[in-house]
């Protein structure tokens, strides 16, 4: 109960605080910058010049202290050894990509950047173009969005228990070996099978995100002009060739947000495979070596290599969307 | 769409089915999950989910009741009982040896020797006689195989509430969800107004910051925070967590907010400036109350993901019971309890039961969010 209370002071008060903050700095640039008497136009234009500054401090302050300061320091950690300390250059990096394990992690990675977005993406394209076909389709494609909102906590316990395996001689309550045996097959330990557990991983992400590429594709499809879906009826275009020749090459923007956007969630994977394996049986990922060196061994050099590897993974999208931002923005 | 002459009725059949498919591909592994979380835990172990209607075969091992109940019955010593702690059940066969715990039907009387005798009736009542009265502490070990019906409880539920530490997990969740949600949004709303109508030196460099940090991996973030938030005497806690969701969070609350302003109508802020409108009223009083769809995205966003949240969690508090989640709770449950489906079912059914809620209730501004919120 007292923890609610601290909970609840604590919004009281840090919205309280905010909203002092804007209002009281406000109130005193006003004070300073009076919009009469003989200086007014100055007093205007300098009002205006100070006062997006308020807007903005707060949160220049808690994104650099947050984020941009981060990138530094651990570029700056990665550059010493475990106790942050002493200087090793690229000593950890070195280390790293003499290490097997760091090795099958960026391996898995890469198998998890194909895979992943490609098929949310596939599955997310079909399912956005059937269900707006259909009366149902809205009740379909909710229920098809409803993993967006399941934890990947909550997702792993799901897919173990559909993964579950026992003994041959004992009845299997996992779905997928019960469809296995019931088709005459052995039970297999899905997730301990090295190289191809990395499947059976990738396929909760999928699960998860499949929702939010046919959302964003199915407004896409949407938005397509009719005249050209119609043009090519009148030719005598067949659905398929409708779907693939004339609809798609039209949304190949929104496919490489969608795409860009699964990418950066794949590379940044932590928590699946931290509840169904920790990396055991080949299927460690960049994020969860990182943070077993990190908060595990306690070695901050090495746990920091590791993040910024990650960061230079992400570079290329991250220059990309400010790119085109940029462009939308003029 | 094409709803045009020629559009053949068995395509259409194909849609409805391809569709039918996926929804039962993606809806299945969480309904089983929530079907397990109910069933009776030796049910549940013992068979399948989707056998959960119907009655089930198991093999139970049991005990009579010991010494101390038996009873002088004319010249023989009696113990009487039931072999299912509910009472209610049916007796496919049964045995009194692990290796042949089928050896006998119901009815059936089996010699134990030494004068010794047990008969288990189809019910599940037993009568265990002997001519010399019996010695020692335990009942006689014996082996039924049941056919019981499906039985549904809330036990599992109770057991991870009380016991398990779910239920305190689940205030602690709340705890670290509603500070982390409500004040990156409050921050937030007034940069993005700067950001949006305010002209100023360096705006379109910083809408390009917030872009670009929209994608730095939180991962770079941890260790320095950590040791920064040690250093200033923070340490772990509620407080340290906050503020790490807050910062994380703000680059997309920002840039969500941002695009959403800036589209609202150019006449109505130009106006009111002109007729001599603070910046501060035009804010308060104007596009504040317009942005709710956008703030009412990104609240949902924020809320889900600090609530399914497990790195930030585990980096910024500590593990006592104090302060772990229910994510945690879950992953620590999923090493110790690995096997027992009862407690993993029921307990992320608790953990998934309060974003389920949200979704279904505010879909609409959640899809609105994720059309505003991917970068294009």
């Amino acid at each position: 109960m007292g923890q609610i209370l601290y909970a609840a002071a604590t919004i009281v008060v840090g919205v309280f605080l905010c909203v002092a903050y804007f209002w009281g700095s406000n109130a005193v640039l006003d004070r300073l910058c009076p919009m009469k008497g003989p200086e007014a136009a100055a007093n205007v234009r300098r009002a205006n010049a100070i006062r997006p500054w308020l807007f903005l401090g707060p949160s220049i302050l808690v994104l650099s202290l947050y984020l941009v300061y981060p990138v530094f320091n651990s570029i700056w950690l990665s550059l010493h050894d475990s106790s942050g300390q002493d200087f090793v250059g690229l000593g950890n990096y070195v280390w790293l990509f003499g290490d097997a394990k760091f090795l099958e992690s960026v391996r898995n990675n890469l198998l998890w950047l194909v895979f992943v977005p490609a098929m949310a993406t596939f599955f997310g394209l079909v399912a956005a173009a059937l269900t707006d076909r259909i009366k149902w389709g809205n009740a379909a494609k909710s229920l098809i969005f409803m993993p967006m909102a399941i934890s990947f906590v909550g997702a792993a316990v799901i897919w173990k228990f559909v993964y579950d395996y026992r003994g041959a001689d004992q009845e299997q309550i996992g779905l997928l070996n019960a469809i296995v045996t019931g088709l005459g097959g052995d039970p297999v330990a899905w997730i301990t099978v090295p190289f191809w557990n990395n499947f059976f991983l990738m396929v909760i992400l999928v699960w998860i995100q499949t929702g939010f590429a046919m959302v964003i594709l199915s407004a896409a499809l949407r938005g397509i002009p009719e005249e050209t879906v119609e043009a090519a009826i009148l030719d005598g275009a067949n659905p398929f060739q409708i779907f693939w020749r004339i609809k798609i090459p039209q949304i190949w923007g929104t496919i490489a947000v969608v795409w860009t956007t699964i990418t950066i969630l794949v590379l940044k994977i932590f928590d699946i495979v931290f509840a169904m394996t920790n990396g055991q049986w080949g299927s460690q990922v960049l994020a969860n070596m990182m943070y077993d060196w990190s908060f595990r061994a306690g070695d901050f050099g090495r746990g920091s290599a590791i993040a910024v590897i990650l960061m230079l993974a992400v570079t290329p999208i991250m220059v990309w969307n400010i790119r085109n931002a940029r462009k939308e923005g003029q | 769409m094409e709803g045009h002459a020629g559009q053949k009725a068995s395509l259409t059949w194909a849609v409805h089915i391809a569709v039918a498919v996926l929804v039962v591909l993606w809806t299945v592994p969480t309904f089983g999950l929530l079907v397990s979380s109910l069933r009776d835990k030796d049910q549940l172990a013992a068979t399948g989910w989707w056998t959960a209607l119907s009655a089930s075969e198991q093999t139970l091992s049991a005990r009579t009741e010991g010494p101390e109940a038996q009873q002088k019955e004319g010249d023989l010593w009696i113990v009487r009982g039931n072999v299912f702690d509910s009472g209610a059940g049916q007796i496919a066969s049964w045995g009194t040896s692990s290796r042949a715990p089928a050896a006998y039907q119901p009815g059936d009387t089996a010699d134990l020797g030494k004068g010794e005798s047990l008969t288990v009736e189809e019910t599940g009542d037993y009568v265990l006689a002997s001519a010399a009265e019996m010695t020692g502490s335990r009942g006689q070990r014996l082996f039924v195989q049941s056919v019981v019906p499906p039985r549904f409880t809330l036990d599992n539920y109770r057991t991870v509430i009380g016991a398990e530490g779910i239920g305190r997990s689940f205030l602690n969740t709340f705890t670290v969800t509603i500070p982390a949600t409500v004040i990156p949004i409050l921050v937030a709303a007034f940069a993005a107004y700067a950001l949006a109508w305010m002209r100023f030196p360096g705006r379109a460099l910083l809408i390009a910051c917030v872009v670009g940090l929209l994608v730095v991996p939180l991962q770079l973030s941890l260790i320095p925070l950590l040791r920064f938030h040690n250093a200033i005497g923070l340490g772990k806690g509620y407080f340290g967590i906050w503020l790490a969701h807050t910062g994380f969070g703000l680059p997309l609350a920002i840039y969500l907010l941002r695009n959403y302003m800036a589209g609202l109508p150019k006449d109505i802020i130009e106006g009111a400036r002109v007729d001599g409108a603070t910046d501060f009223q035009i804010f308060r009083k104007i596009v504040l109350p317009l942005s709710f769809p956008a703030l009412a995205s990104f609240a949902i966003f924020q809320f889900l993901w600090t609530w399914n949240d497990l790195l930030v969690a585990k980096v910024f508090l500590g593990t006592g019971d104090s302060q772990l989640v229910m994510t945690g709770r879950i992953v620590e449950l999923l090493g110790s309890r690995g096997g027992n489906w009862e407690i993993l079912t029921a307990a992320a059914f608790l953990s998934i039961a309060v974003p389920l809620v949200v979704f279904f209730a505010m879909q609409k501004y959640l899809v609105r969010g994720l059309l505003a919120g991917s970068v294009k």
